[in-house]
């Protein structure tokens, strides 16, 4: 009698815990297969409803949804926002579990952080833990397929292989260098430009927000890079000075967390040349900040990083991403904080208060 | 192409140092010793009339297992012609090849020179793991794969070992471990997986001496490295 009355209390316990407990339980510093991200996602969306909600996009070739987390404190108003994608290629495991890292973070730290709180407030996050949902579903098949990195549409008529390589098939001086026009070749463009519903579904949802796009990250591995437009070494955006200051800072504020040296640069420059990437498109479109980051490491064990650099990997990467969009929002909603730009704040307000006040008196 | 003073963090110094990497294990590669490129400090890149492209190179490299780090000169001749050819590399190293790694070597071999007939596979796993009693033939697998990795180097590539996806030991032969190995090698700049199978011997004494390299086509459909006794 006493047994079943401790257990009823046991389980009464527990009920109430799941209940109050708003903390999702997820091991954060391991491989997560599709469907715990989906499940994760739900759960994610459910746990922070307030700030949190799950779009879907698209849908990918074998017909999943691809979903984003839209995360940001609700004004009712229309607001600027941050992009982040990861997974867009299969076997670069450590980028999703970095989105979800990220996600974790900023939820938890927006309710004792006044920075992130701001940011939270004047912003939207829109996270995409894996944006190239059918093949990296197909990477965790088995051991054969592990290194998959393309889509799975099929090639095109009379072609043996499958799949398009998705950061080669935006319409970003899309089939210029870096494609392969051979359907078997790992940087196959596709047979036109946004030919994949996987890069549709970006364009059309990043496309139709542009205005309020502040910043595209879009996460790879592996090489500890930070990429900035264009991957054609004939064309160089507009601020590209800045971008590089930026992104020399973020490598600065990721060597902080535990040594490790990331390269800043334009593609062509640092890597290779390419053409047709989703980071290239969204800085075409006018997101003034894109970057591509490359993770660790630097190909010791490559696309299959060790589950237990997980943790050290996230923590710098989210350093440097952080550095990026701090950077993007006092940009935007602070405006210059260099010393002439202050004192040229001070002596407008100065004039606006006595133009109002003049006019007020009318 | 580059020429004269090159920016060590660019493409054309990297993948420079990188044939130089591979160079390195063939010399001191081991079960027990792996040497990366840890950073470029300055490259220098010229035409060399009627023989191709040099790069002279200081470079840092570090071994995976003790964490040691050496700085090294180099040079590399990346040589010109339509057919490609292995580039020539001159590098040596002092302080890494003397960490000590003989007595785990001597306890390897002894124990495989009898005990022959391992197999393994998937090293690393699809998660990043090795188990502890395989770390060795990763290693190995490495340092092996360096000599595929240095004659395939081109300014155009840049090789890393993606995955040692098997492990066949043979007869033990001339007082050498023999092995049969399948390699998955990935270019950065292709972005390609390339199969090769690798006939090699090892020992403390003699270090890696390859046998037979073969580059296996690829069909792009699902190929299982097999067990030879599957």
């Amino acid at each position: 009698m006493l047994n079943s009355a401790a257990l009823g209390f046991v389980v009464l316990l527990s009920a109430v815990e799941a209940a109050t407990n708003e903390r999702v339980n997820y091991d954060y510093y391991k491989y997560h297969s599709m469907p715990e991200i989906s499940k994760w996602m739900t759960q994610i969306a459910q746990n922070h409803s307030e700030v949190v909600t799950i779009m879907d996009y698209g849908q990918t070739y074998e017909k999943r949804n691809i979903s984003l987390l839209k995360i940001g404190l609700s004004t009712g108003e229309r607001k600027k926002a941050i992009w982040m994608d990861c997974g867009i290629h299969a076997r670069e495991w450590i980028a999703p579990a970095f989105c979800q890292y990220f996600v974790s973070q900023i939820l938890q730290t927006y309710k004792t952080d006044p920075k992130m709180e701001e940011m939270m407030k004047n912003m939207d996050f829109y996270v995409t833990p894996v944006l190239n949902v059918d093949g990296y579903l197909y990477s965790w098949k088995d051991n054969n397929t592990r290194l998959w990195r393309k889509n799975r549409s099929p090639g095109p008529p009379g072609c043996k292989c499958d799949g398009t390589d998705l950061n080669r098939n935006f319409d970003a001086n899309w089939g210029t260098v870096g494609v392969s026009s051979d359907c078997c070749s790992n940087t196959y463009c596709g047979s036109d430009r946004v030919s994949e519903p996987e890069a549709q579904a970006v364009a059309s949802f990043v496309g139709s927000r542009k205005e309020d796009i502040l910043c595209f990250l879009t996460i790879h591995s592996y090489s500890q890079l930070l990429l900035i437009p264009y991957g054609n070494p004939n064309f160089i955006a507009p601020n590209q000075d800045e971008l590089m200051e930026v992104g020399l800072a973020a490598a600065e504020a990721i060597k902080a967390v535990h040594g490790k040296i990331y390269k800043v640069g334009t593609s062509p420059a640092v890597l290779y040349a390419n053409s047709g990437s989703s980071r290239d498109w969204a800085r075409m479109q006018g997101i003034p900040f894109a970057y591509t980051f490359e993770l660790r490491d630097n190909g010791t064990f490559g696309f299959e990083l060790p589950e237990n650099q997980i943790q050290p990997t996230c923590e710098e990467a989210y350093s440097g991403a952080l550095h990026i969009v701090n950077y993007v929002h006092d940009k935007t909603f602070k405006g210059p904080m260099d010393g002439a730009g202050a004192t040229a704040a001070a002596a407008l307000w100065t004039v606006l208060l006595a133009v109002g006040v003049t006019s007020a008196s009318m | 192409m580059a020429t004269g003073e090159l920016n060590p963090n660019h493409y054309p110094a990297q993948r420079a140092a990188k044939a130089v990497q591979h160079y390195l294990n063939t010399l001191y590669g081991s079960p027990y010793r792996v040497i990366f490129l840890n950073r470029v400090h300055s490259g220098y890149a010229e035409d060399v009339a009627d023989s191709g492209r040099k790069y002279k190179l200081e470079i840092t490299v570090q071994d995976h297992i003790s964490n040691k780090t050496e700085k090294c000169k180099a040079e590399v001749l990346f040589p010109g012609g339509e057919q490609q050819r292995p580039p020539q590399v001159q590098a040596s190293l002092e302080e890494l090849p003397t960490t000590d790694t003989k007595a785990e070597e001597e306890a390897l071999f002894q124990k495989y020179k009898t005990n022959q007939g391992l197999l393994s596979e998937h090293l690393p796993d699809s998660h990043g793991h090795v188990d502890p009693d395989m770390e060795p033939f990763m290693h190995l697998g490495s340092a092996a794969s360096s000599f595929i990795m240095l004659n395939e180097s081109t300014e155009n590539t840049l090789y890393n070992v993606a995955q040692v996806a098997n492990v066949t030991q043979l007869k033990t032969e001339n007082d050498q471990l023999k092995f049969d190995y399948y390699v998955l090698l990935h270019d950065m700049i292709s972005q390609e997986i390339i199969h090769w199978k690798l006939l090699f011997t090892w020992s403390p004494q003699e270090g890696v001496k390859v046998l037979q390299m073969e580059k296996l086509p690829h069909s792009h459909h699902n190929e299982t490295p097999q067990n030879n006794n599957n």
